[in-house]
Formats: C-alpha cells, sequence, structure tokens
C-alpha cells in the first residue's frame, strides 16, 4: 500500500485517525486546547458525506454525539477540562444506555478554567470516576502525533467492540505538537463496526445479558422499534426498580469492560528486561520519562519505562508483575498524585513507589526527573 | 374490552397503564401525539420520540416508536444529534415545562434558532410533579409551590413567546381540555418542515392543584377551558382576553430547514 507521509499536529492526527475509522458524525463545542479536531472535523465530513455540528454548549455536544450514534453513525465529541466535566452526566447516560462514541479530552491545567493553553494530566480520576455511580471506563492515552492517530482508531473499535463511550486523553503538548505521521489506510479487516440484530423486530432485547456481555445495538429507523433510558432496565431497555435486575444489568456494564482487560490493556515496555527502576508514566510526561531512562543507564542506573497507553481499565496485572521483580518503581505524571495511588494499590510491599509530579504549566523536564530518580533509588 | 386502533397502533399496551396521578391532564396530551402520528401515516419506523426526565418524559416509554428517554433538558440536544445525523427520521420531542424552560432553557433556544425538522410538544403543568411540587419557570407568580411557599416571586415565562422570538417556524398554543384542537397543531408540526413549537396546557391536580386551591381534576379541566381564549378571539374583542391564557397558532412561516441547507454544502462535494 503506498505510504502517505505527512507533518500533523496531535488534534489533526485525531481526526485523520477518527475518519480512517469510520468517522461520520462530529457534534462539539469550541474549547482550547480541543477546538482544532473541531475545525477539521467540520471541513472534512461533508466531503465524505458525513455531517458535524457545532452545538450550543458542552452538554449539548454530548448529547448530539450520543444521538448521532444512535442512529448508526461513528460518532466523536472533543473538548478540554471545564468541558469534559459539563459533559459527565451524559457520559455516564451513554455508559448506561451503551452507546458507542469517542471523547476526546484534550487535557489542560485545573482546577476551574486554570491554564487553558498549558499542558496538565489532571484528568486521570475524573476519566474514571467523573460520573456517578459504577460504570465501565475505557481511557486511552497516546504520547505521540502517530500514535494519536493509530489509537483514535483502537478509541472507535473499542466502542463498536464493547458498545460503550471510549475516553480518548491526550494532553496540550502532544495535541499542538507537530510531528512525521504516515497516514497509510487502515486496512479493512482492522475496523471494528457493531455487532448489530438480526433476528426478529418483535420483542428484540436490546440490552440482552448475551454471553459475551455486550448486546447486539440496532440503528434507529431500523425496524426495531426499542426503548433507551438512562433509568435501571430490563433487557428490552424498559426502566425497572427491581433490585435483581439494577444488580445484574450493573454487573454486566461493568464486566464487559473489566474481564475483557486481556484485550483492551495495551502498554510499552522499555528497558523493563533487567530494569532495577521503572518509572511509569503517560502521554507527554512519558516522553521524558524514555529520555530519563536513557540519561539515567548512562549514569549507571538500571532504569526502564512502564507506559500505559490504556489508562482504564488499570494494567494491574503488569504492574503488579513489575513490582514484584524491582526495587522501585517512579511514578511521574503532569497532576499532584492520581494513577500513583493505582500502582501502591497493586504493588507489592518490598518495592518502593516514589511520586514525581507537577501542576505549574510546565512539562516535566529529564533533568529534574533524572535527580528525583536518583534521590528515590538511593 | 375493546382496544381502539390508536392504541393498538401507536402503543405499547404491555407496557399500560401509565404511572401519571388519576386526574392528569398528561394522558390526553400523549393521546393527541397518537392520534395526530396515525392521521399522518407516518412511517412508524422511522418516527423517533425523545424525551428529558420529568412526568412528561415518561409518555415516550408507552410509545412504539423508536424511544428515548434522556437526561434532564437535553432532550432537544439529543433530537438535534439524531436529526441531525439522520434527517429521514421524524423525529418528536416531548418534554416539561421544568425541562424545556428551565435545565433546558439553551437547547430550546436554539432549535429553534437553528429551524431543525423537529417538532416539539411541552407538556405544561406549571409545576415539577415528580420531585414532589417545586415551582417551575411557568408557575403563575404569586401561586404556591413546595419551594414557594409563601407564594411565587419569579415572573411567568411565556414559552411560546419565547419559541417565536427564538426562531421557530410553528408556534401554537391549546389545553388538555382541548384534545381535538392540539391534535391538529401536532399534525400542523409534523407538516411544518422546520422547528415546530406546541405547548400543551396540562393539568396537575396532585401538586399544583393541591398547593393552589384550584379543586379537583374535573375542576382543574373546565379551568383550562374558562381561562383560556383563542388568539383570533382576542383580537377582535381584546376586552374578551383580559386575564386570560391566549391560545391558538401564534406563527407559522416558511423558512429554510437546517439539515436541507447541510445537505447543500455535502452536495458540493458530490459535484466534484
Amino acid at each position: 500500500m503506498e505510504k502517505n507521509i505527512r507533518l500533523l499536529q496531535g488534534n489533526e492526527a485525531c481526526v485523520e485517525g477518527a475518519l480512517a475509522a469510520g468517522m461520520n458524525f462530529f457534534a462539539g463545542y469550541p474549547i482550547t486546547p480541543s477546538t482544532e479536531i473541531a475545525e477539521l472535523s467540520a471541513q472534512k465530513l461533508p466531503v465524505i458525506g458525513g455531517r458535524f455540528i457545532q452545538m450550543e454548549d458542552e452538554i449539548a455536544g454530548i448529547a448530539a454525539t450520543l444521538g448521532g450514534a444512535l442512529t448508526g453513525k461513528k460518532a466523536m465529541t472533543a473538548t478540554s477540562g471545564p468541558g469534559f466535566s459539563l459533559k459527565q452526566e451524559n457520559l455516564g447516560y451513554g455508559y448506561m444506555a451503551e452507546i458507542p462514541c469517542v471523547v476526546v479530552n484534550v487535557q489542560r491545567g485545573g482546577p476551574s478554567t486554570g491554564l487553558p493553553t498549558s499542558p496538565a494530566q489532571g484528568d486521570i480520576m475524573q476519566a474514571k470516576w467523573g460520573t456517578h455511580g459504577d460504570h465501565p471506563v475505557i481511557a486511552l492515552y497516546p504520547n505521540s502525533v502517530q500514535e494519536i492517530y493509530e489509537v483514535t482508531v483502537d478509541a472507535f473499535n473499542l466502542a463498536e467492540k464493547y458498545r460503550t463511550p471510549v475516553i480518548l486523553l491526550l494532553d496540550e503538548v502532544i495535541a499542538h505538537m507537530r510531528e512525521k505521521v504516515d497516514l497509510t489506510p487502515i486496512k479493512d479487516k482492522e475496523i471494528i463496526n457493531r455487532k448489530k440484530p438480526n433476528g426478529s423486530k418483535e420483542n428484540f432485547l436490546a440490552y440482552e445479558n448475551t454471553e459475551d456481555l455486550v448486546p447486539p445495538m440496532a440503528d434507529f429507523g431500523s425496524g426495531y422499534k426499542y426503548h433507551v433510558t438512562g433509568l435501571v432496565h430490563d433487557e428490552f431497555g424498559f426502566p425497572s426498580n427491581n433490585s435483581k435486575i439494577a444488580d445484574v444489568q450493573i454487573r454486566r456494564l461493568v464486566d464487559k469492560v473489566e474481564k475483557n482487560k486481556d484485550d483492551i490493556v495495551k502498554f510499552e515496555e522499555y528497558k523493563l528486561d533487567d530494569a532495577e527502576v521503572v518509572l511509569i508514566a503517560f502521554g507527554s510526561t512519558s516522553r521524558t520519562a524514555k529520555e530519563s531512562v536513557d540519561n539515567l543507564r548512562e549514569e549507571g542506573i538500571k532504569a526502564g519505562l512502564f507506559r500505559p497507553i490504556t489508562i482504564w481499565p488499570f494494567a494491574d496485572k503488569q504492574i503488579k508483575e513489575i513490582s514484584e521483580k524491582v526495587n522501585n518503581i517512579v511514578v511521574t505524571e503532569m497532576n499532584l498524585g492520581q494513577y500513583v495511588n493505582e500502582v501502591k494499590r497493586v504493588s507489592s510491599d518490598k518495592c518502593k513507589v516514589d511520586f514525581y509530579g507537577k501542576v505549574d504549566g510546565h512539562l516535566i523536564t529529564p533533568t529534574e526527573l533524572n535527580e528525583f530518580v536518583k534521590e528515590a533509588v538511593k | 374490552m375493546k382496544v381502539s386502533n390508536i392504541v393498538k397502533d401507536n402503543f405499547r399496551e404491555d407496557k399500560l397503564p401509565h404511572i401519571w396521578c388519576p386526574g392528569c391532564g398528561h394522558g390526553i396530551l400523549m393521546h393527541a401525539i397518537a392520534r395526530a402520528i396515525s392521521n399522518k401515516g407516518l412511517d412508524r419506523d422511522k418516527v423517533v420520540i425523545v424525551s428529558g426526565i420529568g412526568c412528561s418524559s415518561r409518555a415516550p416509554g408507552y410509545m412504539n416508536f423508536n424511544t428515548l428517554h434522556t437526561t434532564h433538558g437535553r432532550a432537544l440536544a439529543f433530537a438535534t444529534g439524531i436529526k441531525m445525523s439522520q434527517p429521514d427520521l421524524h423525529v418528536i420531542v416531548i418534554t416539561g415545562d421544568g425541562d424545556a424552560a428551565a435545565i433546558g432553557g439553551n437547547h430550546l433556544i436554539h432549535a429553534c434558532r437553528r429551524n431543525i425538522d423537529i417538532t416539539t410538544i411541552v407538556f405544561n403543568n406549571n409545576i415539577y410533579g415528580m420531585t414532589g411540587g417545586q415551582y417551575s419557570p411557568t408557575t403563575p407568580t404569586n401561586d404556591y409551590g413546595t419551594t414557594a411557599p409563601y407564594g411565587n416571586i419569579d415572573k411567568t415565562f411565556d414559552l411560546c413567546n419565547l419559541a417565536q422570538a427564538a426562531g421557530a417556524t410553528y408556534v401554537a398554543r391549546s389545553t388538555a381540555y382541548h384534545a381535538r384542537i392540539i391534535e391538529r397543531y401536532i399534525e400542523n408540526g409534523l407538516d411544518n418542515k422546520g422547528f415546530s413549537f406546541i405547548e400543551g396546557i396540562s393539568v396537575c391536580p396532585t401538586y399544583y392543584g393541591r398547593k393552589n386551591k384550584k379543586g379537583g381534576a374535573v375542576d382543574m379541566m373546565k379551568g383550562l377551558k374558562e381561562n383560556t381564549v383563542d388568539i383570533r378571539i382576542a383580537n377582535k374583542k381584546p376586552e374578551l382576553a383580559e386575564g386570560k391564557l391566549l391560545i391558538g397558532e401564534f406563527h407559522n412561516s416558511e423558512e429554510e430547514e437546517y439539515t436541507a441547507r447541510y445537505d447543500k454544502i455535502i452536495e458540493l462535494f458530490e459535484k466534484e
């Protein structure tokens, strides 16, 4: 296949990835530093017969995205910190009603309006617990422009496969950085489309407790006249107060992600084989951490990097294994300690877990991380 | 018992009876929507009914179409996504006074402004019924609610004026008493290629009626007849309209519909 090499910004690569995955509907609201995703979607979607709409607010942005997904479209919305907060209620609706879509959150400094043009990684826990109640979460976090292109395809595929909204986390640095990207077309077989019903249109079980935990989904307008609600519902989709139905339904929702971790959890390991201290980092911070690993090795410290690409569900198996093998783990994030608490939860008692974080709107540099790791391993 | 074709064709009979209180006006409005759909002969597979949260918003669950019971206030935002992504669907929104005018007010004005082809019916019972009788944007000034124990100091929102000013191309108001008239208005809304706003005044004897000593359901239903006057009569004899609520068709204009405008953008690229 012919290569298509381009120089692109991270946000642009996100749109290219979305289109490669089959995105044909985008609804959103402008917010820095995610706006280019909406702008490029507005430019490109009508060209392929898709549709773009700029809604009146962030809440409407995700609501319209979910509406588009219900008619069978591959739909996406994009936002940043304050907008991600506003979207949480309808994100929960998407989990509950099992509506596949992709929600991009280009993280910026918070809380509140915070630092709109500076990078941060303060939404790691919000991505997991931002909406109320127990729910499944898939959140992915690439660390380069090339990987944004590829992981955006993964985000759509996982949304379709598991019939759920998928969060794509970026940060201001990787979203606005320009790098070389290979946009070689994604092969058809690598694109996943939601499972559709083929049985009777009467008595369709829109929320059937299927063995694979993911019921087939019918498009609105296709003749399966079913009911969708955010209330606890039975297998037909109708509201229920039955405690057994509630228990079965909510457990299935969570299990469809938790029991498929082996399929969903992706990560990169760098120089882990003989590592005595392992750095854990994601997004733009992982680029710093990789540089640190090389620097530290030059100074005789056997360092390695574990980089989760899937932030949620948590890579507990992999991180537990690492903690059983090494003396030190250093987690570094552009926040005051979020992912690190999950690392501590699964780590062996014998392994020391340290944290280096920053919230001043600047990237963590290799120099400061090198110094921190050297102190930590002393 | 013989079940009418209107019920057989449009309702999920196994989901009835509905949850509304005895004497509530919502069932009359819901049935009027069903009759309008039958009268228009819409393809039922292509009809989507969207609602928000509240008493009114339970209606779609009883209706045998593609039905979507969304989050509080957001019905129009979901409906906009549905209509925009698949313009051949007939999209109907059922919402309430709190749902449409308080928490969902922003979505309402923008759906009007876009003139997107959605027919919206507001079941206005002047109160938050499902949460137990709090005052809403359409509770009359000085009336009582559980959160207005000393009288409501808010000014009442005229939703038809709002919809018309915001750009809706069909705007009408009637009541649960005037069941045949509101049925016709809903049909006119379905005919209109653009945003149609139909306010259906309902009655809530359980909360609004009790709090404000409006009598029972029958008294309140009679009140809908006695306290309203058609705009055509009001225009001729303004003295008859004094202190009464105007009903009727307030606005009907032809303007290009939103998804049709977007189709033209798509067509630009099809020609190449």
